[in-house]
C-alpha cells in the first residue's frame, strides 16, 4: 500500500483542543489537535446528520458534534455511548511540527 | 323575588364518568344544582378499572373507592343506593324508580354505562356463569375461586385477560377461550399478541385461540364448556368477557335517538335538550368509548355544558395498558398496515421486548410496545400532537432518552417532557399541573399528588412517571447531600465548583481541573463551557477566555444551522432601525446571496444561510454601516424589546424605547449563565410583552415597575414583580444589580426564572432592592466587568483575531487534480 502524504500546515496552525478544515477534492476533512498535541483527521461529517465535526468541542480524544451533541472518537471515527455510526478516518502524520495528510487514502475512503 | 331557586340535576348511574362530571361541576359552580343520583348498584362511586387488582388480591374494595359516603353528604348530594330508574317521563320531566320514587328534573344525565355481552349459547344462564363488570361479579369470582377448581374465561381481550390473571392468582386453573387467532387483537398486532400469549401461558393459564364456544354444560351449576370442535373443558366458573354493549334500554324506552349507543352531540346532549348521556352508554360522532380517559374528557365537557359554558367534545384518541402485574404492554392509535404507511420495529428476543411504531407522513399513527413501555407516554404524546418525527426517525424507536445525543436517566426523560404532556391518561392530567401543584401545595408523596391532582389515582399505571416528577422536583431539596454533579468528569455540583473557584482562586481551566480532581484529562463538552463562563464571570480582568471551550456559536459569533451555514443578526438597539441600516442589510443580502431574511421575535433581522467563509466579509460590511453583533447566538444579553412609549403612543407613560436602548447599550456584551432577554413596555397594556421576559419593565405614571423571572420557551411563566423605581437611573441600577447577582449565582444554562426559583425571590429582592449597599456593590462589579467585555466581537475578528476559526487550514483540491 502506498501513501501519498501532503503537507497541510504547521501544528501551531491548529488550536489545542481545536480543529481546522482541509478542503479536498472529495469533501472537507476535519483535522483535530488534542490538548496533548496528538493530531487526527476525520471526514467533516457527523455520521448522525452530517454536522461539521470540525466545529465541535474537542475534549480528550473525542469531539462533540455541534448539531446534536453526538460524541465521536477521534482515533476511531466511531460514535460513542449509545449512538451508532462512524465517520471516515484518514491517515495523518506529525513530523517536526509539520502536519501531513494522506490524500490518496482521503480520496479512497470518502468515495 | 326571593332566593333564586336552584335547578335540579338528576343523574342515573353512579359510575366513574358521572362521578368525575359532578366533581367538575361542583368545582365550577357549587351552588348551581341540587343533585340527586340513582345508583342501581348498592354502593358509592368506585374505581371500576381497579377491579382487576381487587380480584388478584392486590387491593381491597376500600382502596378503590373514589367518593365515600362523606363526599355526598359534604356536597349535599342525595344518593339513592341500589335504586334503579325504570322510566323517564320526558313530558313531565320526571324519573320513576323501581321502589316507587318519583323525582322531577330540570336537567337529566343518563349514565347507565354498559352491559356485558352474553353470548347466546345454551347454558349461559347457569349458576356459576358470570360477567366481569362490577364489584358483585368480582366478589362472586373470589368466592368461586376458593374452590381452587377450573375456570374458563371466554374472551381474550383486555378484560378477559385481567380476569384470567386474577383468577389464576387466586389459585384457579384457568383456560382462556378466544375466538380470534391472537389475543387482544383490537389493541395489539399479531406479534405482540403472540408475546402476550406466551407470557400469559407462563403464568399457568391455558390459552385457546380460534376457539368457538358451542355450549355451556351443566344442570343447575356450570360444569364445563363445550367448543364447536367438540372439545370439552371442565369448569366450575365461567367468566364471559367478550365485550360490552351500551346500556340504552331506558333511553330507548323514553324515545331518545339511539344508534349503537345513545346519540349525543359535541355538548354531550341527547336528542332531548334537557337530557344528556354520559359515559359508555353514549355514542359520539359514531364512536362508543369504553376506556376511562375519553369518558373523563366527556365528563369535563358536560360539566361545562351544564353551567352554560361553551365547550366542545371532539372525540378522543385512546391508549391502552394492560393491568396485569408483570406484563408491560402499551398500545395506541391505528396499527394496520398500508401502502402509505411505514413502520419501525425493534425486537429484543432476549429481553422479551417488541416495539412497533406505525408512521404515516412522518407522523406516528400507531404504537405497540411490549415488554418495555416507559416511552409509551412520549410516543402517545407525539401521536396526539401529530409531531413530525422525520428529524429523529433513526433513533425514534429507541425512545426519548436516546434523542439529542447523550442518553439520559429515566427522570430526565420525564423532565424533558413539555408541561402540557399528558402524564395521567385516565384523568387527563398534564405534567405542568402536577409540577405546579407539587410546588404550590408542597406535595411530598405520590398519595399527596393523587389527592390533589387525581394523577395516578385511577388505573395507577402512571405512578412511575409521577414518582419521577416528584424526584425531579424534590430530589435536591429533600436530600441536600445528593448533589447533581456537573457532568461525568466530576462529583462536584455547579454551586460547589463556583464556590471553590473563589475560595481556591482558580483562574484557568487546567488549574481548576487539577485542583478539583477532574476525572477526565480535558473535561467534556458539558463542563468546559460552564467552567469557561464561571471563570470569566468571577475573574473578568484576569481570566483569558478559552474559545476552544465555547460552543461553536460563541466561537464564531454566529448561529450554526442544520446545513453547517450560519445566521447573522446585527444589533438593533431597542428594536429601532433606520433606512441607512436597512439599506446596508439589503446590500449585504444581495452581495453574499443570503437565501433567507427573517424578522426575529426580538425585534431585529436575521440573515440565514451565510457561508462560514463569508462571515468576516458580511460583518465587515455591517460594521461599516455602524452595526455590531447582536449576540443572538450567545449566553449573554440578547435583545431589549420595546414599544414606542411616549414618543408616539397616546397611552405611553414613559420613554420606553429610550429606556430599552439605554439598557441594551449598558448591558450588551456581558456574558450570563444563559441567554438574557428583556423588554420595556410604555404602559401596562404591555405591547412589548415584558411580563414573559427574563427581565421586563412596565412603565407607569409614577415610574418603572421592574419585573423578572418570566419565561416563554420550554416553560411559560409570567414574571414576578421585583419592585418599583422612580427614575430611569434607578431602574437601570436595579436591573444591572439583578443581572450581576444572576451572573454570580446562576448555574450555567440556568435561565433567570429557574435561578430565582432555586435561590428564592425574597433573597434576590433583598440584595438588589432592599439593601442599597449590596445593590451598589453588585452594580459596581458589573460595571467593572463590562470594561473587558464591551468589545464588538465582529469588529475584533474582522481585524484578524482568531483568524484560524474562519479559514480552512489548507485547500488541496488543486493538488489532487494535478495528480
Amino acid at each position: 500500500m502506498t501513501n501519498t502524504w501532503i503537507k497541510i500546515g504547521q501544528l501551531d496552525d491548529i488550536p489545542r483542543q481545536g480543529s481546522r478544515v482541509v478542503k479536498t477534492a472529495s469533501g472537507d476533512v476535519a483535522v483535530f489537535r488534542t490538548a496533548d498535541d496528538q493530531v487526527f483527521a476525520l471526514h467533516d461529517k457527523c455520521p448522525h446528520k452530517g454536522g461539521p465535526l470540525s466545529q465541535g468541542i474537542v475534549h480528550g480524544t473525542s469531539v462533540t458534534c455541534p448539531l446534536h451533541n453526538w460524541v465521536i472518537g477521534l482515533d476511531t471515527g466511531e460514535a460513542k455511548g449509545n449512538d451508532k455510526g462512524c465517520a471516515y478516518r484518514f491517515e495523518i502524520k506529525l513530523v517536526d511540527g509539520q502536519v501531513f495528510l494522506d490524500v490518496k487514502n482521503t480520496v479512497r475512503a470518502v468515495a | 323575588m326571593g332566593v333564586l331557586m336552584k335547578k335540579k340535576l338528576v343523574v342515573i348511574g353512579n359510575g366513574m364518568a358521572p362521578g368525575r362530571m359532578l366533581e367538575n361541576l361542583l368545582e365550577a359552580a357549587p351552588e348551581a344544582y341540587d343533585v340527586v343520583i340513582f345508583n342501581a348498584e348498592p354502593r358509592v362511586n368506585y374505581d371500576r378499572i381497579m377491579l382487576s387488582p381487587v380480584l388478584s388480591g392486590e387491593k381491597t374494595f376500600e382502596q378503590i373507592v373514589i367518593h365515600g359516603d362523606g363526599w355526598y353528604i359534604k356536597h349535599g348530594i342525595t344518593l339513592y343506593k341500589g335504586v334503579k330508574i325504570t322510566a323517564i317521563d320526558r313530558a313531565a320531566k320526571t324519573v320513576i324508580s323501581n321502589t316507587g320514587v318519583v323525582e322531577t328534573y330540570d336537567k337529566l344525565v343518563i349514565a347507565t354505562g354498559s352491559v356485558p355481552f352474553i353470548i347466546p349459547v345454551p347454558g349461559n344462564t347457569l349458576a356459576g356463569v358470570l360477567s366481569y363488570r362490577d364489584l358483585d361479579d368480582v366478589t362472586a369470582m373470589m368466592i368461586a375461586a376458593k374452590s381452587k377448581g377450573n375456570a374458563v374465561v371466554i374472551g381474550g381481550g383486555l378484560l378477559g385477560l385481567e380476569a384470567a390473571a386474577g383468577l389464576a392468582e387466586q389459585g384457579m386453573k384457568v383456560t382462556v377461550i378466544h375466538i380470534m387467532p391472537t389475543l387482544m387483537e383490537r389493541q395489539l398486532d399479531p406479534t405482540a399478541g403472540h408475546l402476550l400469549k406466551k407470557n400469559i401461558q407462563d403464568r399457568g393459564i391455558t390459552v385457546l385461540n380460534g376457539a368457538n364456544t358451542k355450549a355451556i354444560l351443566g344442570s343447575a351449576h356450570v360444569e364445563g364448556v363445550e367448543l364447536v370442535d367438540g372439545t370439552i373443558i371442565p369448569a366450575s366458573l365461567v367468566v364471559m368477557a367478550v365485550g360490552i354493549r351500551p346500556n340504552v334500554a331506558l333511553a330507548k324506552e323514553a324515545g331518545l335517538t339511539i344508534n349503537r349507543g345513545i346519540v349525543v352531540d359535541d355538548q354531550i346532549r341527547t336528542s332531548d335538550p334537557d337530557i344528556f348521556a354520559l359515559g359508555e352508554c353514549g355514542e359520539h360522532r359514531g364512536t362508543v368509548y369504553g376506556l376511562v380517559a375519553p369518558l373523563y374528557e366527556m365528563a369535563g365537557i358536560l360539566a361545562k355544558t351544564l353551567v352554560d359554558e361553551e365547550a366542545t367534545y371532539k372525540g378522543s384518541v385512546t391508549a391502552t395498558k394492560l393491568k396485569v402485574t408483570g406484563i408491560s404492554l402499551f398500545s395506541a392509535g391505528d396499527f394496520a398496515e398500508g401502502d402509505d404507511r411505514e413502520e419501525i420495529v425493534l425486537r429484543d428476543a432476549q429481553n422479551g421486548i417488541y416495539k412497533r411504531l406505525i408512521l404515516k407522513d412522518n407522523k406516528i399513527v400507531g404504537a405497540v410496545l411490549y415488554g418495555e413501555t416507559s416511552d409509551g407516554a412520549w410516543f402517545f404524546d407525539m401521536l396526539r400532537r401529530g409531531t413530525d418525527i422525520s428529524q429523529m426517525r433513526d433513533t425514534l424507536i429507541f425512545g426519548q432518552s436516546y434523542q439529542g445525543g447523550t442518553p439520559l436517566d429515566p427522570s430526565a426523560a420525564v423532565a424533558a417532557l413539555p408541561d402540557d404532556a399528558e402524564i395521567c391518561g385516565c384523568n387527563g392530567i398534564c405534567k405542568g399541573r402536577i409540577i405546579g401543584d407539587i410546588e404550590k401545595f408542597s406535595l411530598k408523596t405520590v398519595d399527596d399528588v393523587r389527592a390533589r391532582t387525581k394523577a395516578s389515582a385511577s388505573c395507577g399505571s402512571c405512578t412511575g412517571l409521577v414518582e419521577q416528577l416528584l424526584k425531579s422536583k424534590l430530589g435536591d431539596a429533600y436530600n441536600p447531600s445528593a448533589v447533581q454533579p456537573m457532568c461525568g468528569c466530576t462529583e462536584l455540583g455547579h454551586d460547589d465548583v463556583r464556590r471553590l473557584i473563589k475560595a481556591k482562586e482558580l483562574k484557568t481551566i487546567p488549574a481548576l481541573m487539577q485542583e478539583l480532581n477532574w476525572k477526565s484529562s480535558g473535561g467534556c463538552a458539558k463542563c468546559r463551557p460552564a467552567l469557561n463562563y464561571y471563570l470569566l464571570a468571577d475573574w473578568p480582568d484576569e481570566y483569558v477566555d478559552d474559545n476552544q471551550s465555547r460552543f461553536i456559536n460563541e466561537r464564531v459569533h454566529a448561529n450554526i444551522q442544520k446545513d453547517g451555514t450560519y445566521s447573522v443578526v446585527p444589533r438593533m438597539w431597542g428594536g429601532v432601525t433606520s433606512a441607512h441600516e436597512l439599506r446596508a442589510i439589503a446590500d449585504v443580502v444581495d452581495k453574499f446571496a443570503i437565501p433567507t431574511v427573517k424578522c426575529t421575535g426580538g425585534q431585529r433581522i436575521d440573515l440565514l444561510g451565510v457561508k462560514k467563509d463569508d462571515l468576516l466579509a458580511v460583518w465587515s460590511d455591517l460594521n461599516a454601516a455602524g452595526m455590531v453583533s447582536g449576540h443572538a447566538y450567545a449566553k449573554a444579553l440578547r435583545t431589549v424589546k420595546t414599544c414606542v412609549g411616549t414618543d408616539w403612543c397616546r397611552f405611553g407613560t414613559q420613554d420606553s424605547t429610550g429606556l430599552g436602548i439605554k439598557l441594551e447599550k449598558f448591558l450588551w456584551g456581558s456574558w450570563t449563565p444563559a441567554k438574557l432577554k428583556m423588554a420595556v413596555s410604555g404602559c401596562p397594556r404591555n405591547c412589548s410583552e415584558a411580563t414573559c421576559k427574563d427581565v421586563g419593565v412596565i412603565c407607569v405614571d409614577s415610574g418603572y415597575e421592574i419585573h423578572f423571572a418570566g419565561a416563554a420557551g420550554l416553560d411559560i411563566k409570567g414574571t414576578e414583580v421585583l419592585g418599583h423605581a422612580k427614575t430611569e437611573e434607578e431602574a437601570i441600577e436595579v436591573i444591572t444589580a439583578l443581572v450581576q447577582l444572576y451572573r454570580e449565582q446562576g448555574r450555567y444554562l440556568e435561565r433567570i426564572y429557574k435561578w430565582a426559583k432555586r435561590v428564592g425571590s425574597p433573597s434576590i429582592k433583598s440584595a438588589v432592592l432592599e439593601n442599597p449597599e449590596k445593590r451598589k456593590a453588585l452594580f459596581d462589579r458589573f460595571v467593572f466587568s463590562q470594561k473587558f467585555s464591551q468589545i464588538d466581537p465582529w469588529e475584533e475578528r474582522t481585524r484578524g483575531f482568531e483568524a484560524h476559526q474562519f479559514a480552512p487550514l489548507a485547500d488541496i483540491t488543486r493538488m489532487q487534480a494535478a495528480e
